[in-house]
């Protein structure tokens, strides 16, 4: 684990003298290779695409690390595997979130949606970094709140959603003409286009206005 | 359909996308596959291709003017003659089709299954050979120089600077990480690759150097962002307590933390100007009589018990106003101190005074105006009310609790906005609160007075106990404690909605504090202006020693006397030091029952509960005594006045930023671990953003209030004649006048004392009030220019609602979008308004009229009305020509959705 940890800043440094750029380029190509790629060097490119900075990235990757079995903890095999929902839900940072399952499918760049590389985990810190945009924030809590994934809220969205946000508990679920009130409600006040559903701009134009969506928006690790 | 606008939001640039469509063949439709292959290869191949990314950005993204994004367009169509491509144009116009695959290209690059892949990397190596021989040849052309045109080359530079601001907006982008990379990889391959052929000749030298130390700074900026993150302390602690209270609590230690970093700039202030210079260049201790322990105080001057109440050796040291000599000049470097000392007593006013409206500032620029949250209620407690650093469960079901609760209350608010039952009895319980809640503070008010004057009677007595001497602290800190819970149990007869009852009590321990703070004051400047009626006797008698003690007979007069011992020399009372050291006291007391009250209040019955519940007859944890909650109001008010008291405080004793700094140090370890050891999640979780501009608003006011009295005695009283740094002169404010009339030039002299003219400063006045006036008219004709836009916005709606079934969905957005993009900008509002308007139906038509295709063109033709939309856009590039945002805009969703709707 210790040795994992020290030799990631180091990892781009040591790559690009071996392989020089020309090289490389035509070694290995697409999307998953790109990872590894010491031309851009993975770590030295992540505090650039991401809102993370570099001890955040190296604590994310050491919390990665810690979700993935003994053997392949390796640096190269770290940034190659994958980790399934259930692993991700076990941090404690996302244990207790009503849309932890919602976040990381949203995340997710697996076919079947059900596991994050280390990339994506970095993406989800990123954008729930303090440091992040509230444009970006806003963005990806319109795709997580779209349960359905078709690009609008519906008020089926919108019931689950609040589903989510009673919690479990019987006591606390809201009845059905209490949750028809509220979805008319907010559908009153911010469907401005009047069809029904709430689309990303609308959903952003409402989320521009809250004081405190930004703070309330993050996780840190 | 349902994955359009998902893939609306990641679509971008060629090279990820091409290479993804390929991947998956036989999934897109047939139509759109052929022409956009050919057009990958084009994208990945020739500059014509990336030179038509700026363009659109700079239609969508920067704000140019409205012909800008039309000249862009032809520019780029000459361009495009120019390198003779003919496919090129075909393909561009086709963009609606094309942005709709490139949609779902890149959403299939995000799910692309694993084995897929294979396939990619032998595409990949070909097109990276065939784009690096052409754009080999493309790199020998240019650096071969003379074939190069101006115009060439600043197109060349433009796209440069493109390239750089996409790797520097790239992690705005949501775009999944492989995504960014491959892009960044190309983008800084094309930097790369161009950046040496720009500036020939002698500029080539200096632009490559340049280039160099941009690259460096750059890098040296993101090294130093990441040491600035890595200094702030305590921020695993903040983090462990925001995720097992919430955000509200965490806020509360975050002001602490930054209450400590302003205190400790105080510190150095303070620090490094007065009591270090005093302390290596003035006289040493034992010169002169201030700076002596008196000979009646000498002998218990080391004492614990005399030194806790800051008197003895500690009231004789540079901690304190009274150490400090009226010497002008000290040391070898000749630094003029008592000026110092003013100016440092001014200045921690000045720095506390602009770094509070800093950072409110920063607070609210943020946020928009009041009025329009008012609007959104339901959506924002929808989509915004969840807390995301929650990690503890127990946190998570109150909050969930809260949040059905707040659910509820507002349908049952909108339900029945005006239930009234009982006037008369809740208008008399109401009054009869407020009344006891007046008396409370004028009893507590008049306790503190009485107390004040009886420890002046003490004062002048001998052997007095402990507890008459820290009587006022005592009393002052009880006050203090049992206060706000009378006043809490007393609100209960009111029966106010919870939200409002909070208001009323922080206003009420506010005024609470407030009014012991002024008694306080107001007995202590009794007590100052007796002690400066015996001034006058005082120095008489020190003259008459003096005079004695060296005119007396009985020495031989051929031998100078030695000069008197300053511990033997009568003194006056020195009222500054008197006022700091009350200061210095009510601090340590303050700070004592606060960490006291905690671990009685909080830590013990903590563990009473924790361990008496096995052998109890009743469920104590959940039953009466339960645990206690972190009292956030509370908290930041006792920080507040604590800061107020500082800040008043530290003209008269130095040394209390110090031990200031010492308490807010032990206070952030001791409450975090209070907090985590024996404290509950709140029940009413209440937000904390909005509440944070309300601690600073009151911080601003409880620091303007402290400074009144400082102002007061700075100006209008005498200082001591025989201790401190201004000792001898008439006001304190004389120093000024001295430093000006001797150390500078005497014209510069003439201009102070032509600045301090009233002919001058009674004008200045008036144009301040003047300039308020203006500002306050602006901004009252702005919000009515607002809310009149508001209204024609309803009006639009109305109107689109009735047109509807006639016009399309597309125009009826384009409408919205236009209204909206008005609102932010009331000038434009008439032409713009109209133009657009006009403009979007006939875009809407064409749009019928063409399928897909046109629908880019639409949208292109928009941006100078989304420019003005309330939702911020970032500073992105955006890569993609004709799809500029990775966002759905109302107009971008409009064409986009119109664009599908014939396909299906």
């Amino acid at each position: 684990m210790a040795c994992a940890i020290a030799s990631l800043p180091q990892l781009p440094e040591t790559t690009e003298k071996s392989h020089p750029v020309p090289q490389n380029s035509e070694a290995n190509g697409g999307a998953r290779c790109s990872a590894q790629d010491p031309d851009v060097g993975s770590h030295g490119a992540y505090p650039d695409l991401t809102f993370l900075t570099k001890q955040e990235i190296l604590l994310a990757h050491r919390r990665f690390c810690e979700l993935l079995p003994q053997e392949h903890r390796s640096v190269e095999e770290s940034l190659r595997a994958r980790v399934s929902l259930e692993q991700i839900f076990s941090l404690p940072e996302l244990k207790a979130n009503p849309f932890k399952e919602r976040i990381c499918r949203v995340f997710s760049t697996s076919p079947t949606r059900d596991s994050l590389s280390f990339e994506d985990f970095l993406d989800l810190l990123s954008v729930f970094s303090d440091t992040a945009t509230p444009d970006i924030k806003s963005h990806y809590a319109f795709r997580i709140f779209d349960f359905d994934d078709d690009g609008t809220l519906n008020r089926e969205d919108l019931s689950q959603l609040v589903n989510c946000l009673t919690g479990e508990g019987e006591d606390t679920r809201l009845s059905t003409s209490e949750m028809k009130q509220l979805i008319d409600n907010i559908l009153e006040e911010s469907d401005i286009d009047r069809d029904g559903t709430i689309n990303l701009s609308e959903f952003q134009h409402v989320i521009s206005r809250s004081p405190d969506f930004a703070s309330s928006f993050k996780i840190v690790l | 359909m349902s994955r359009q606008l998902k893939g609306l939001g990641e679509e971008g640039g060629g090279g990820a996308s091409g290479r993804a469509r390929n991947s998956s063949p036989g999934t897109g439709d047939k139509s759109g596959r052929r022409p956009s292959r050919k057009r990958t290869h084009k994208a990945e191949t020739s500059p014509g291709r990336r030179r038509a990314q700026p363009g659109q950005k700079e239609s969508t993204v920067g704000s140019p003017g409205p012909g800008s994004p039309r000249r862009k367009q032809a520019e780029r169509g000459g361009r495009r003659e120019q390198l003779g491509e003919r496919e090129r144009g075909s393909a561009e116009k086709t963009g609606g089709g094309r942005r709709k695959r490139d949609g779902r290209a890149s959403l299939r690059e995000q799910r692309a299954p694993p084995k897929k892949k294979k396939e990619v990397p032998r595409k990949e190596e070909m097109w990276k050979q065939l784009k690096k021989h052409r754009s080999s040849s493309l790199a020998s052309s240019t650096s071969s120089g003379e074939s190069l045109s101006e115009e060439e080359l600043a197109r060349i530079l433009e796209q440069v600077e493109d390239k750089k601001k996409l790797i520097a907006t790239m992690r705005t982008k949501p775009w999944p990480m492989a995504r960014k990379l491959a892009e960044l990889r190309e983008a800084q391959e094309f930097v790369e690759k161009y950046e040496g052929a720009l500036g020939k000749g002698k500029g080539k030298r200096l632009y490559a150097y340049r280039m160099l130390m941009a690259k460096k700074w750059v890098k040296f900026k993101r090294d130093f962002d990441n040491f600035k993150t890595q200094c702030i302390p305590w921020e695993m602690k903040i983090k462990d307590i925001e995720s097992h209270f919430g955000s509200s609590v965490a806020s509360y230690f975050i002001f602490l933390r930054w209450m400590y970093g302003v205190n400790l700039v105080l510190f150095g202030l303070i620090f490094g100007l007065v009591i270090i210079p005093e302390v290596l260049m003035g006289m040493p201790y034992g010169s002169i009589p201030r700076k002596t322990v008196p000979r009646a105080e000498e002998e218990k001057a080391m004492d614990f018990s005399v030194l806790w109440d800051f008197e003895g050796y500690i009231k004789y040291s540079a901690l304190f106003y009274g150490y400090y000599n009226n010497q002008r000049t000290i040391g070898w470097l000749r630094y003029r101190l008592p000026m110092a000392y003013f100016m440092v007593g001014v200045s921690v006013f000045g720095y506390s005074l602009m770094i509070i409206i800093r950072s409110m500032a920063s607070n609210t620029q943020g946020s928009t105006s009041e009025g329009e949250s008012e609007n959104f209620t339901f959506s924002f407690k929808m989509f915004t009310s969840w807390d995301y650093l929650i990690g503890n469960s127990e946190t998570a079901d109150n909050k969930y609790v809260s949040i059905t609760t707040s659910f509820k209350e507002s349908i049952v608010d909108e339900q029945e906005s005006n239930r009234e039952e009982n006037v008369h009895l809740t208008r008399f319980l109401r009054v009869l609160a407020n009344f006891l809640i007046i008396c409370c503070l004028c009893g507590s008010g008049y306790l503190i007075y009485f107390v004040v004057k009886r420890s002046q009677e003490f004062s002048k007595m001998q052997n007095i106990s402990w507890y008459e001497r820290n009587e006022v602290e005592i009393v002052m800190s009880l006050l203090g404690m049992f206060c706000p819970p009378l006043f809490e149990t007393i609100a209960a007869l009111e029966n106010y909605h919870p939200r409002i009852g909070l208001k009323w009590q922080l206003g009420r321990i506010f005024a609470l504090f407030l009014g012991n703070l002024y008694t306080f004051l107001l007995a202590l400047m009794d007590d100052v202006h007796l002690k400066l009626a015996n001034e006058e006797a005082i120095k008489n008698i020190t003259h008459w020693t003096l005079f004695h003690y060296y005119n007396s007979s009985g020495w031989n007069e051929s031998f100078p006397r030695p000069p008197l011992h300053p511990a033997d020399v009568p003194r006056g009372s020195c009222w500054e030091t008197a006022v700091g050291i009350e200061f210095m006291r009510l601090t340590v007391s303050d700070m004592l029952v606060t960490y006291i009250t905690i671990l009685l209040g909080d830590f013990l019955r903590a563990c009473f509960v924790r361990f008496m519940n096995y052998c109890w007859c009743w469920d104590l944890e959940a039953g009466f005594p339960s645990y206690a909650e972190f009292d956030i109001s509370g908290n930041v008010l006792g920080l507040i006045f604590n800061q107020g008291m500082i800040c008043m405080g530290s003209f008269y004793a130095p040394g209390l930023v110090g031990i200031n700094v010492l308490r807010l140090l032990t206070s952030m370890y001791f409450q975090c671990w209070a907090v985590m050891s024996s404290n509950v999640p709140h029940e009413r979780v209440f937000k904390a953003s909005r509440s944070n501009s309300f601690y600073m608003g009151l911080l601003l006011l409880v620091l303007f209030l402290s400074l009144l009295p400082v102002a007061y005695t700075i100006m209008s009283l005498p200082p001591s004649f025989d201790c401190g740094p201004f000792s001898g002169k008439n006001r304190m404010y004389d120093v000024i006048q001295e430093t000006v009339e001797n150390d500078f030039p005497t014209f510069l002299g003439k201009i102070f004392a032509f600045l301090a003219n009233p002919g001058l400063i009674i004008p200045a006045i008036l144009l301040m009030f003047l300039a308020i006036y203006y500002l306050n008219s602006v901004s009252k004709s702005l919000s009515r220019a607002n809310a009149q836009l508001r209204k024609k916005i309803q009006a639009l709606r109305e109107v689109e609602k009735s047109h509807k079934s006639v016009k399309g969905r597309a125009t009826a957005r384009d409408l919205e979008d236009t209204a909206k993009g008005n609102s932010k900008n009331a000038t434009q509002l008439t032409k713009e308004g109209t133009a657009h308007h006009s403009a979007g139906q006939s875009q809407a038509l064409d749009q019928k009229a063409q399928g897909p295709g046109a629908s880019s063109s639409a949208g292109r033709t928009m941006p100078p009305a989304s420019q003005h939309l309330p939702v911020s856009q970032p500073p992105g590039v955006r890569p993609d020509s004709g799809q500029a945002q990775p966002q759905a805009r109302p107009w971008r969703s409009a064409s986009g959705k119109s664009a599908q709707r014939p396909s299906h």
